[in-house]
């Protein structure tokens, strides 16, 4: 078994993996906060796509859990000395392996890496795609902050074409009960949403006002070289979590974002640094969901 | 010289489906007797004394040998992937007596020489017709025109720069003048590369839940309707390489009934997967135009079946497994089949007989000006034919290409090539997998 997307997760199993993570939150706060669940289990990261964030968050997983851990990155590795992404998998798990933790800028990677290896694969990343572990530690700093997701508003800002948050946020956010809209220019929208269980607009100060959450996206002015909009003032003026936009947000209205931020960009520094903005919550989330991940699929194989 | 009866098939003649026996001698076909039903008779009775061997065709029909006007044979500079004797017995073995290899080799065919190594390389090998299409533009590079006369005094006839698309107007309406005097047929890969930049499969729901950046089916029709009013301009025979969405398909209707020089073709593949397929982020369904949305198949398959594409041509383009077995966005594009497309073909439009063989056959010989096939049986034609078990099913598996990155292995698919023969000659028999190694001979 893998996880490498949140789409079509029926809503149960995403209650169980946050209830586990709750678990996990709660040995996080111990004064040994560590436990040998995975004792003797070898985790490896593989990241071919530069990460710093979620490559220590799984790693602090791993270890809260007692497992061992193997970190692989692309630069300076095989890969850069022209390793099929095939043959780098399977030396991992001839290395002993029991987990990958994969990212990487195809969509798709870590699907192929689990049907290649026959191991379980956590999606990290990939490309465009999904990173269904974000997704699941958003929902978890939701869940703690309002009590559950239904029938939340949830409006997510910004680059949700290319963004791989976007699309398990959406799915996991909507399977847990909340209403999602999308807020971009047309340009950083999906082509299609089709499938897609959302609201779009263009206009954020239209809905400003009727929304508890804002999950901001990272913004890139290029992004593989196409400019998606004209110029980042531009977007700031028209998308930019101001102050001024925060104040008109309801009062318990929070706001979230997967990092790393481009403050003055996509948020404003006072809103960064507000006690409505959970951002590290989300980040001391990871972990704990992170840790559920790994002992949903390691744990209780002996 | 020796003397093959062919027994017994179902023979399609200019006059219709005959039962027949047909004698093959020189080269050509000698003779065509209609079999007179009747209790006792044996097999090519008469004429089986003095043929050298005869074979049994009761049950199949015997048409003219398939025409491929657009395969990538690879030869030279990637014979990893495919090369002109695997090519060719590939195409031996789907039925075919002629193929098109396609000029993106390395280095492009965009000159005489490198065509006349290719045609030579295929006489060599002796499978098939290989006849080399070249370049329009030097080196592939999309700004000057490469040697057309020396290509086409070298016998080139298809003229196109496949994989990439002469984006540029000008120097295409240039191509079109220069050619519409020399005669030949501009084939275009229709793909505008402002539109398709950076795209992997079609731009859609599948394509933007997966993250992927898409190839919308616009990307094919505006270059199309550019192309079509540049070939209404210049006269020049223009021909559409494998559409893939129905806005395309209406476009080349609404040119044909104006009357213009226009030919157009289709994959099997795009005719039986959709963008449903490429879904599950398989390499295996990845190829570009892409795989469009199941209403795009459908009319697909209605244009074929009414003619508005005339021609079935299988975009065979081989990869190794290695290069393939890679995340979807990193794969090459391009699927194998040379050896599935005829039973891809009949399988997807259920046509009668001489439908499927004029649109294998009959008008892609045709549109390459291929002379020698696509014929329908009689005393004197080159014998260029193919035997097939019009309803036998069967599962593909196992292939004669070098390459095996077909979207077809695994399909049970109706219709099967049973024997092959080119110029007079068996070249390929099912279950003879000796046929599969290509023999080397001189010039027929």
């Amino acid at each position: 078994m893998s996880f490498l997307t949140t789409r079509g997760v029926p809503r149960k199993d995403l209650e169980e993996l946050l209830d586990s993570a709750d678990e996990f939150n709660r040995v996080l706060a111990r004064p040994i906060p560590k436990v040998p669940a995975l004792q003797g289990k070898l985790v490896a990261n593989l990241f071919f796509e530069d990460s710093t964030r979620t490559r220590l968050s799984f790693e602090r997983a791993a270890r809260a859990l007692s497992a061992d851990v193997m970190n692989f990155s692309a630069a300076g590795s095989s890969a850069a000395k022209g390793e099929s992404l095939k043959d780098t998998a399977l030396t991992i798990r001839a290395l002993g392996a029991d987990l990958m933790v994969v990212r990487h800028k195809a969509a798709g990677a870590p699907r192929r890496i689990a049907a290649w290896t026959g191991r379980p694969v956590v999606n990290a990343g990939d490309g465009a795609h999904q990173h269904p572990t974000q997704g699941m530690l958003d929902a978890l700093t939701l869940r703690q902050r309002f009590g559950g997701l239904d029938g939340l508003r949830v409006a997510i800002v910004g680059d949700i074409r290319h963004s791989r948050v976007a699309r398990s946020n959406v799915f996991a956010f909507t399977a847990l009960g909340a209403g999602v809209t999308l807020v971009a220019p047309r340009t950083l929208q999906p082509v299609s949403t089709g499938g897609w269980p959302v609201d779009a607009t263009d206009d954020l100060d239209g809905v400003l006002g009727e929304v508890d959450v804002v999950y901001l996206l990272r913004i890139q002015a290029e992004r593989g070289g196409l400019s998606v909009f004209p110029s980042l003032p531009e977007y700031v003026s028209r998308y930019g979590m101001t102050r001024d936009r925060f104040d008109r947000l309801p009062a318990e209205a929070v706001v979230l974002h997967p990092g790393p931020m481009n403050r003055g960009v996509e948020i404003d520094d006072a809103v960064a640094g507000h006690p409505r903005a959970l951002v590290l919550d989300q980040v001391a989330n990871g972990v704990a969901v992170r840790m559920a991940v790994l002992f949903r699929l390691l744990g209780g194989s002996g | 010289m020796s003397e093959i009866l062919l027994a017994g098939g179902a023979v399609l003649t200019p006059d219709g489906e005959v039962k027949a026996d047909v004698t093959l001698s020189g080269g050509r076909v000698a003779a065509v007797e209609p079999v007179r039903e009747g209790v006792g008779r044996e097999i090519g009775a008469g004429r089986a004394r003095a043929a050298d061997r005869v074979i049994d065709l009761s049950g199949l029909v015997l048409g003219p040998g398939f025409v491929d006007i657009h395969a990538h044979l690879r030869e030279p500079g990637q014979e990893w992937k495919e090369d002109i004797a695997s090519g060719s017995a590939a195409a031996a073995a789907g039925g075919f007596t002629a193929v098109v290899a396609m000029p993106n080799t390395d280095p492009p065919t965009d000159s005489g020489h490198l065509a006349r190594y290719i045609s030579d390389r295929g006489r060599q090998v002796g499978l098939v017709e290989v006849a080399p299409a070249g370049c329009i533009t030097a080196g592939l590079d999309g700004a000057r025109l490469a040697h057309l006369d020396e290509l086409f005094a070298a016998g080139v006839r298809v003229f196109t720069d496949d994989g990439m698309t002469v984006a540029d107007a000008g120097l295409l309406r240039r191509a079109m003048e220069y050619l519409e005097a020399r005669g030949g047929v501009i084939a275009q890969h229709a793909e505008d590369p402002g539109l398709s930049r950076g795209g992997h499969m079609h731009e859609g729901e599948v394509s933007s839940l997966l993250g992927m950046a898409g190839i919308p089916a616009l990307a094919e029709t505006v270059v199309a309707a550019r192309d079509l009013a540049l070939a209404e301009l210049t006269g020049a025979s223009y021909h559409i390489q494998h559409v893939s969405c129905a806005e395309t398909v209406d476009l080349i209707r609404a040119a044909k009934a104006k009357g213009a020089p226009v030919t157009a073709e289709v994959t099997p593949h795009h005719l039986r997967f959709s963008d449903r397929h490429a879904a599950s982020m398989d390499p295996v369904f990845k190829m570009y135009p892409p795989l469009r949305p199941p209403a795009d198949a459908e009319a697909l398959i209605e244009a074929l079946r009414e003619g508005v594409i005339d021609a079935a041509a299988t975009d065979h383009a081989p990869h190794a497994a290695h290069e393939k077995d890679v995340p979807f966005e990193e794969a090459p594009k391009g699927v194998t089949g040379l050896e599935t497309a005829f039973a891809a073909v009949r399988s997807a439009l259920d046509p009668d007989p001489r439908l499927l063989f004029r649109r294998m056959s009959v008008a892609p010989a045709a549109i390459g000006a291929l002379h020698r096939h696509g014929r329908w049986i009689e005393p004197g034609i080159p014998a260029n034919l193919a035997a097939v078990a019009w309803d036998e099913e069967w599962t593909v598996e196992g292939f004669a290409s070098r390459s095996s990155n077909s979207p077809f292995v695994g399909e049970t698919l109706t219709g099967r090539v049973r024997y092959t023969f080119y110029e007079g000659r068996l070249t390929y028999e099912l279950g003879n997998s000796g046929s599969r190694t290509p023999e080397v001979r001189g010039a027929p």
